[in-house]
Formats: C-alpha cells, structure tokens, sequence
C-alpha cells in the first residue's frame, strides 16, 4: 500500500521540527532555508500551514523536465530529482501548480520532497502530528489532494 | 493501429510513450531527422558550458529505451503528406502509411533578411550539430556578437558569456527579453548584464555583416559603429516547420491550426509542439508558443486522442517561461503585460534586482512577472491556472504582492475539510 504526508494545518503550532529535520535529513544541515516542506505563517490570524509536495498523480514537473531528471519511485510513488541528470533549466519550477519544486542556487538543481525515500523525517519529527505519513487511499488525504488540485485541467 | 508520428523531440517522443501505455499492441513508429538520439534543445546551454556532456541532453537517458517500449525510431525526413490516402512520403523517395499521423516537427529558427546572414561564422544555437559548432569557437577570449536578446537569446547568453568569451548582445527592441518582459523587469536585467561585463547594445539593429579584418566578421550597426567578431550566434525568433505541408490541404496559419483534441482539418492527422497553432489558456486564442511545457501537453493530450479510448479536451496552455541570466532568475507567467481594464499589484526594487508584478481581473490572477525569486514561484501558475477568485487576499496583493504564497494557502488549502475528517467516526 503506497503511503502519503497527510498534513493538517489546524494541528500546527508553528514550533518548525520539520523544517530542521527535512534540512538535516536531506541537506546535512539544520537551517530551514533549505528544508522541502515549509510552515507559512498567517500572522493576522496566528496560524499555520506546513505545506510540501502532495507527489500529485499529474507529476507536471515530471512531464515538464526536458531531460528526464525527475522519476517516479515504484516503491513510494514519490516524484524524485535525480541531481546529477538535472540540468537547473527550472522548468519544472514554473510547472508545478503546486509551487514545490524550489531551485538551489548553491548545487545549480532543484530540490523537492521525496519522502526521504519512505521514512519522512518531517512526520517523525512533527510533535503534534499535524503531519502524519498513513496509507495513500485515506479519506482525509484524498480530500486534502482533491483541494489542492481544485479546477487544474487533466 | 498503425501510429506515425513525424518529429523526435519532446513533443513526438512524449506523445509516443503515452500512445504505448494506452494501447499495448498498437504499432509505434517515430521519425525524425536529426542523427542523433531524441535529445532536447533545451539542454543545450548546459552542454554548451560543459556541465552534461552530449549524452546529457538526450531525452530519455536508459539504453534501450525505445525499444523496450516498442517504439520504432526511423531516421528520415518527411518530404510531404497525402492525408487522403493516409500516406507520407520521405525524401528518400519512400512511402509509409497510417491510421493515425502526429506531426510534432517543432520550429526552426528565423534567419533575418540581413545582408551577409550567409556568411560563415553565423550560426543559431538550435541543434546538438551548432552547439558542437559554437562550443569549438566561443574560446575564452574570442569576439562574439549575439544577435537577439529575447527568450532564447537571453539563455544562449548565459552560456556564451560563461564560455569566457568576449560576448556583445545587440536587440533591436528597447529592452532584453521584450515578449517577456515588461520594461522595468527587461531593463534590470540588462543593467545585471552589464554590470557583468557583458556589452548590451538595446534599440540597435544589425543593417549587415561583412568580412572583416583582423577578425573574420564586421558587424554594422544602425548606429553608425562597427563590432569585431570571430563568431555570430544569431537568435532571432523561431518558426513553425510547416513548409512540406504545401499543397497536402492541411490548414496552416502561424502553425498547423488544431481544436482542443489536437486534430488538424484532416481526419486522423494531429499536431503538437512547436509546430502547433493550439489554445492558449490565457487568451482564448490559439497561437504558437514554441516552449517546453506546452510541447509536452500537446504530446500527451494529443496521443490520448489518437488512441482512442476517450476523448481528451485541451484547456490550453499557459504561456510561461524562466530565465537565468548570468545568475539573475526571471520567470513571466500568462497575460503578464495585463488586461483591459484589470489592476496590477507591484513591487519594484532596482537595487537588489527584484521585482514582482501581478495582473488581476476582478480578484483573479490573469498573469505574472518576477524577477530574484525562487521560492514556490509554482504557484504564479497554479493561482493563474485554478482560476481561483481571492476574495478578500486581492487587496492584501495589492498592497504587498509578496504575500502571494500566503494568499494561494488561505485559498486552497482545506484547513476545513481536514477539520470535518478530524470529527468523523472514521478516525
Ligand atoms: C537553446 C534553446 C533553449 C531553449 N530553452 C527553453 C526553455 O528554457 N524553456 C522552454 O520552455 N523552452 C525552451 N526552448 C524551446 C524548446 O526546446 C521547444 O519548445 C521544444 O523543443 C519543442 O518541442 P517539439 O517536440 O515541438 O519540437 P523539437 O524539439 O524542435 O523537435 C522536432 C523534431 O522534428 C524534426 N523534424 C522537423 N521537420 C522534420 C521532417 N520534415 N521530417 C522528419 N523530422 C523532422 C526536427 O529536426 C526535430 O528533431 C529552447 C530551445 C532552444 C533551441
């Protein structure tokens, strides 16, 4: 059964766990500038949102790569970039709707969620589990991709 | 069914692929004219500064790979078309034929009516055979006159100047990047230029070029003044490939004209890429747009239809492109020029190279500009693309654009759905 971040935004305290351990995980260093999933802070209402990518069915970063530099992993579905294939166009920044694949001046690539390969740093470091990592066919997560999809076309 | 698909470029190669999924025992073939495996133009600039080698820009990067997916590749160029008898014809004389044509021909580039555009030492950087070219010539040091200054010119730039070459830009327009671009967001980046050191001759044409004489080529410019140079990369728009058409009946304006299944005026002929008139979902127009994104749409929306199974309807393309000029990172999105009588919302910093710029219509966004940023600038796209009316966060845009990522979350996200799931018995 494939697997998904389910996230929850009313369970979010703001502490940003995920982003030092998604940095750690993935770039060897705890600084939130280079996590991929980010908590946006809506200050008039003193509320949050983690947000990162849903690894959506349409992959538009997938399909946009003029090299073949983001695939699909079988195991966890996750749309993954292969750094030394990826060429830094950015294309791929500029087609995810969703706004999840950032680029990174220091390696000259983009980044985005993988899943750490299955094992998400960011639920398990997440205290009040507004993130969580539950089977992919969870009501709560298919409404939560649904929205996030809204009217995009295909 | 016997698919054929004419042109071996993202277009043909993605539409190929979709075909195989959605139909295991169709009979796929792809012919192209290039020497080369599918490769991508876009990769090109890469391989030009030597970050990938050649390898680097193919397509599709397995050994194999099509034909494991049992993707005939045939190397050859199409000479005509005889829609009626559902045939092609080769230059080599052969004939093939079809239940279903795609043609994903793609564009070639513009060469200007100049006096001395044949000479040698002028060269577009359109195929893996000019880059090969230009990478053997633009030698640190070496004079080089990069004609053009719009989208494509700009990502040549970037290459060329980090070859280490001595590198003069000449546009005739009053900015870089004008089909992209508004004045401010051009003119920064041309002052970013020559900041860098590169030369950026704006509002100047080329009226000839001749042979020159301690360098191979003179430039003469409509200012009066001359430029040295052993090279000239010229980058002066695109066209369709269109010319074989002539006579075949197929409709033909910019771009070979399709509807919203990416079907010409001939039955079982389709089109997408750069070769493609389709829709534009900005517009309501169908136009060419000669980019990335919009080629790889068209491929797969257009194998759907071929296959059959279901209709797919195109809700048209969203013109957009990203830059990276010597370090400075610009992306335009949609209708970012604005609409009649729509409200832009602005933020413009000169000195730190930045600058945002929104197009709204009532509280939706219609377009975008955006120079210096990185971060989640997806959802320009997205925001344009759902159509989404702000409400109340079009004011909060207009007075700070920069809050755009907030405004996206407070629209989209399902804070209240979640919550109904956090009540169900369900859990
Ligand atoms: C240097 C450069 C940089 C670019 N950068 C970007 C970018 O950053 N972002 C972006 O969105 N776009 C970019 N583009 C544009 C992008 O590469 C094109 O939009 C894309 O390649 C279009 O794909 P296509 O499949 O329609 O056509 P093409 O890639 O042009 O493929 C068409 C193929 O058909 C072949 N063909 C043509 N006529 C015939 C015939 N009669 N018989 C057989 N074969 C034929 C051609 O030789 C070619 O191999 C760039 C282009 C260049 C040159």
């Amino acid at each position: 059964m494939l697997k998904a971040l389910q996230i929850e935004p009313e369970k979010c305290t703001g502490c940003l766990q995920c982003e030092m351990a998604c940095s750690y995980e993935n770039e060897g260093v705890f600084n939130p500038a280079k996590s991929r999933i980010k908590v946006f802070t809506f200050h008039d209402e003193g509320r949050f949102s983690p947000y990162t990518c849903t690894q959506c069915a349409e992959a538009w970063c997938l399909h946009a790569c003029p090299v073949e530099a983001i695939v699909l992993n079988d195991l966890t579905g996750s749309k993954e970039v292969i750094s030394d294939v990826c060429v830094g166009c950015k294309v791929c920044t500029i087609a995810c709707p969703f706004g999840t694949v950032n680029y990174n001046h220091d390696t000259g690539t983009v980044i985005k969620c993988d899943l750490c390969g299955g094992d998400p740093a960011c639920a398990k470091a997440c205290p009040t589990d507004a993130i969580t990592y539950v089977d992919a066919d969870h009501t709560g997560l298919q409404r939560m991709r649904a929205h996030a999809a809204l009217a995009l076309p295909q | 069914m016997n698919h054929l698909i004419i042109g071996a470029g993202p277009a043909g190669v993605i539409a190929a692929e979709t075909l195989r999924r959605l139909d295991p025992e169709a009979s796929i073939t792809l012919i192209g004219d290039e020497p080369e495996p599918p490769y991508s133009r876009m990769a090109l600039p890469y391989y030009l500064v030597r970050k990938i080698p050649e390898h680097g820009t193919y397509l599709r990067k397995t050994a194999n790979h099509f034909d494991r997916s049992r993707i005939q590749l045939k190397l050859g160029r199409v000479a005509a078309l005889q829609p009626e008898q559902h045939t092609i014809s080769l230059d080599s004389g052969e004939r093939l034929d079809y239940d279903r044509l795609l043609i994903a021909t793609g564009s070639h580039p513009f060469s200007p009516p100049i006096p001395g555009m044949d000479l040698p030492g002028i060269v577009p950087c359109w195929t893996l055979a000019n880059a090969r070219d230009i990478a053997g010539r633009a030698q640190p040091g070496a004079k080089v006159v990069l004609m053009g200054a719009g989208f494509i010119g700009c990502i040549i730039l970037e290459a060329l100047a980090r070859s280490g070459a001595d590198l003069t830009v000449v546009e005739m327009e009053d900015r870089m990047v004008p089909r992209m671009m508004n004045e401010k967001a051009g003119n920064l980046i041309k002052q970013w230029c020559l900041n860098r050191g590169v030369a950026v001759h704006t509002s100047t044409r080329i009226e000839a070029i001749e042979q020159g004489g301690r360098h191979p080529l003179r430039v003469l410019l409509d200012s009066g003044s001359t430029l040295e140079a052993d090279l000239i990369v010229s980058a002066t728009g695109v066209r369709s490939n269109i010319g074989f058409f002539d006579g075949s009946g197929i409709d033909i304006d910019q771009g070979i004209l399709i509807d919203r299944n990416m079907q010409t005026n001939c039955t079982d002929v389709y089109a997408a890429g750069d070769v493609a008139q389709g829709l534009d979902f900005s517009t309501g127009n169908y136009s060419v747009q000669a980019i990335q994104p919009t080629a790889a749409e068209h491929g797969q929306i257009a194998a759907r239809n071929m296959a059959g199974h279901t209709k797919a309807l195109h809700r048209g393309s969203i013109n957009m492109n990203v830059l990276d000029t010597l370090g400075l990172i610009s992306s335009s999105f949609g209708l970012w020029m604005g609409v009649d009588g729509g409200e832009a919302a602005e933020q413009y910093n000169p000195e730190r190279f930045q600058y945002l710029n929104l197009q709204f219509e009532e509280d939706r966004l219609m377009g975008a500009t955006s120079l210096g940023l990185t971060q989640h600038v997806g959802v320009l796209r997205g925001l344009i693309q759902s159509k989404i009316g702000l409400g109340k966060w079009k004011s909060k845009l207009m007075q700070d654009p920069n809050r755009v990522m907030e405004a996206y979350l407070a629209n989209t996200q399902a804070i209240g759905f979640n919550a109904e799931v956090l009540k169900s018995p369900s859990r």
